[in-house]
């Protein structure tokens, strides 16, 4: 059984990380720590000493945390970027996710491959479950101006929900716009003209 | 008729202008391309979509290509600049403190880097005697202009960059947060920053980079050598657009559609207020106070735009100098070859601009501004000195990195 690895996260978005630490776990790697702050790599980094450090791309501190591996007192080995300059195509994998890893120098390829690859993974699942949520907001969002609308309708005009509905709908059609549209203009006029 | 489309990342900082100004005025389109923008958060990001493709070009730190060639950076992909996107353009800044003892220790409030180092010198003596701290200061990168400029003014001042004061890196939008939390004591970094602490009242400017080093190279536009071997004629076009671009912004007529484009929170998302002080050359070092600094940021004159060799092999002889690299004669030819006057003079011919003769000069030789051989029209240089007198020429680069070791 190989030697255990220590792991650092370096993420300020809790739930991406407490998703990649998890993952982490379940593939049996027990040394994972996640760090938000910058300072406090800083301070840790050399108590941790890692052997795969793992940050996200929007991280503007990527150049001070390179800095920090250049470094040779903070840390005992030298740290390369991903896991092997001869794999592209892995590389272009984990930037196109948003994710850079770091590895000591020696590590062997097939220990840190699953790991880059679990990252990879982690991170594309969580964009798209943010893309979700955002996509969620807006349907959400949209629902409200409608239903206010809608609302709108009914009492001015006296109409059923159903036709009032009916009426956005067919409008919309009409002038090739969305029903959400048509909505947010009905309830601009409505309190541009007042009660 | 369709556009080519290039891909193009920058870091939201002034000399990111030229770049941006030929999207936004016009001048790509021209040319037939379309510059698709992408704003990034740090250094290594430019770095890494360069190399695998995801930018086809970048506003990138002036050393960046020379790094990426001697194998310094994580991927081996090789990096030419063909151009430069303008001259001066950072500021030394340092805590309301330090400042206050610079002053007691004859700090002029000129800028002059002379007297200005020697105080700081009398300074950090002061810190050391006293058993006080180093005082620390930040820099963007250490493959960096402002790096290399800092150093070259501590070192001059009779101040050890390395033992007598330390260096951290910190990125740009937090230099003004790390001084005033009083991480760090100072810093060398590109516009906004220099004049944001100011506005904010946490530093004052102590000096330029320009006044440590006249006329001296910052950012170009760097790009996969692989890419612009294959797109000859986009590169052309390319590098046309951008130093009409450059022409366009140094026009004080165009200064505030300038820097009311940068003040744009999807680009810059500072004031144009604070802007306008480096764009117009009318740097504020405290508060209220005017300094007239036409040549603080160059665009474009004075061959702005010039992928000097000089300047690739003055950024590899401080590589050499602060221990980045190992000084060998293939290295030396790396870093000779990552910049392309070639590929701007090719790109510029016809035009009607002005392009040198040379591609290489004696830094520092020029104590004031000088007409000079070009092709396409007259060309005035400099002044290009260096504030301790010091030349350097690319033809005695051992013996000036020789002289750099004592």
């Amino acid at each position: 059984m190989a030697e255990s690895l220590s792991i650092l996260v370096i993420d300020d978005n809790p739930i991406r990380a407490s998703i990649i630490e998890a993952g982490l776990r379940e593939a049996g790697h027990s040394s994972v720590q996640v760090i938000s702050d910058i300072e406090d790599v800083a301070k840790r980094i050399g108590e941790i000493a890692p052997d795969v450090v793992i940050i996200d791309l929007e991280n503007p501190n990527r150049d001070v945390l390179e800095h920090f591996f250049a470094l040779s007192r903070i840390i005992k080995r030298p740290i390369a970027m991903f896991v092997d300059k001869s794999d592209p195509a892995e590389i272009e994998a984990a930037v196109d996710a948003g994710v850079s890893a770091y590895v000591v120098d020696g590590l062997r390829k097939d220990r840190i491959k699953p790991i880059l690859d679990m990252a990879i993974v982690r991170f594309r699942a969580y964009s798209r479950l943010q893309n979700e949520l955002d996509a969620a907001r807006t349907e959400l969002q949209g629902r409200k101006v409608i239903d206010k609308a809608k609302g709108i309708l009914m009492k001015s005009r006296g109409m059923s929900e159903d036709d009032a509905y009916a009426l956005l709908r067919s409008t919309a059609m009409n002038q090739n716009r969305k029903i959400v549209e048509i909505a947010q203009a009905l309830i601009t006029a409505s309190e541009l003209l007042g009660p | 008729m369709g556009l080519t489309q290039i891909v193009a990342g920058y870091v939201p900082l002034l000399d990111s202008a030229v770049l941006l100004a030929t999207q936004e005025f016009g001048f790509a389109e021209s040319e037939g391309i379309e510059l698709r923008l992408v704003k990034e958060t740090s250094w290594a990001n430019i770095r890494d979509r360069v190399a695998i493709g995801h930018f086809d070009v970048a506003h990138m730190l002036g050393p960046m290509p020379i790094s990426a060639n001697l194998g310094l950076t994580p991927l081996a992909v090789p990096v030419i600049a063909p151009m430069a996107l303008g001259l001066g353009g950072a500021a030394i800044t340092v805590s309301n403190a330090v400042w206050a003892a610079m002053v007691d220790a004859g700090a002029p409030g000129d800028g002059a880097p002379g007297p200005s180092g020697a105080a700081l010198r009398q300074v950090v003596l002061a810190r050391a005697k006293a058993g006080e701290e180093r005082l620390r200061f930040a820099v963007v990168h250490p493959e960096s202009a402002h790096n290399y400029a800092l150093r070259y003014w501590l070192a001059a001042s009779g101040i050890d960059p390395d033992r007598d004061v330390e260096i951290v890196i910190v990125p740009p939008p937090f230099q003004p947060d790390a001084l005033a939390a009083k991480r760090t004591d100072g810093y060398c970094v590109g516009e906004p920053f220099g004049s944001v602490a100011v506005e904010r009242g946490i530093g004052r400017i102590v000096t330029t980079k320009g006044h440590v080093w006249q006329m001296s190279p910052d950012k170009v536009l760097g790009m996969r050598t692989q890419w612009a071997e294959r797109f000859p004629e986009q590169l052309a076009a390319l590098l046309r657009a951008a130093v009409r671009a450059a022409r366009w912004c140094e026009d004080p007529a165009n200064h505030e559609a300038l820097a009311a484009m940068l003040a744009r929170e999807d680009r810059l998302g500072t004031d144009a207020d604070i802007l306008m002080r480096a764009i117009g050359g009318r740097m504020q070092f405290e508060p209220g106070v005017e300094q007239a600094l036409p040549d603080f940021f160059v665009p474009y004159s004075r061959a702005a735009n010039f992928p000097w060799i000089s300047h690739a092999l003055w950024f590899y002889s401080q590589m050499v100098r602060w221990g980045h690299v190992e000084h060998t004669i293939e290295n030396v030819a790396k870093a000779r070859a990552s910049y392309r006057p070639d590929l701007y003079r090719n790109a510029l011919a016809g035009m009607g601009m002005p392009v040198p003769g040379a591609s290489s000069k004696i830094e520092g030789d020029l104590g004031e501004a000088m007409a000079v051989g070009a092709q396409g029209g007259r060309l005035i240089l400099g002044p290009d000195g260096f504030f301790d007198g010091q030349k350097f020429d690319p033809d005695q680069l051992d013996a000036y990195i020789a002289a750099q070791r004592q």
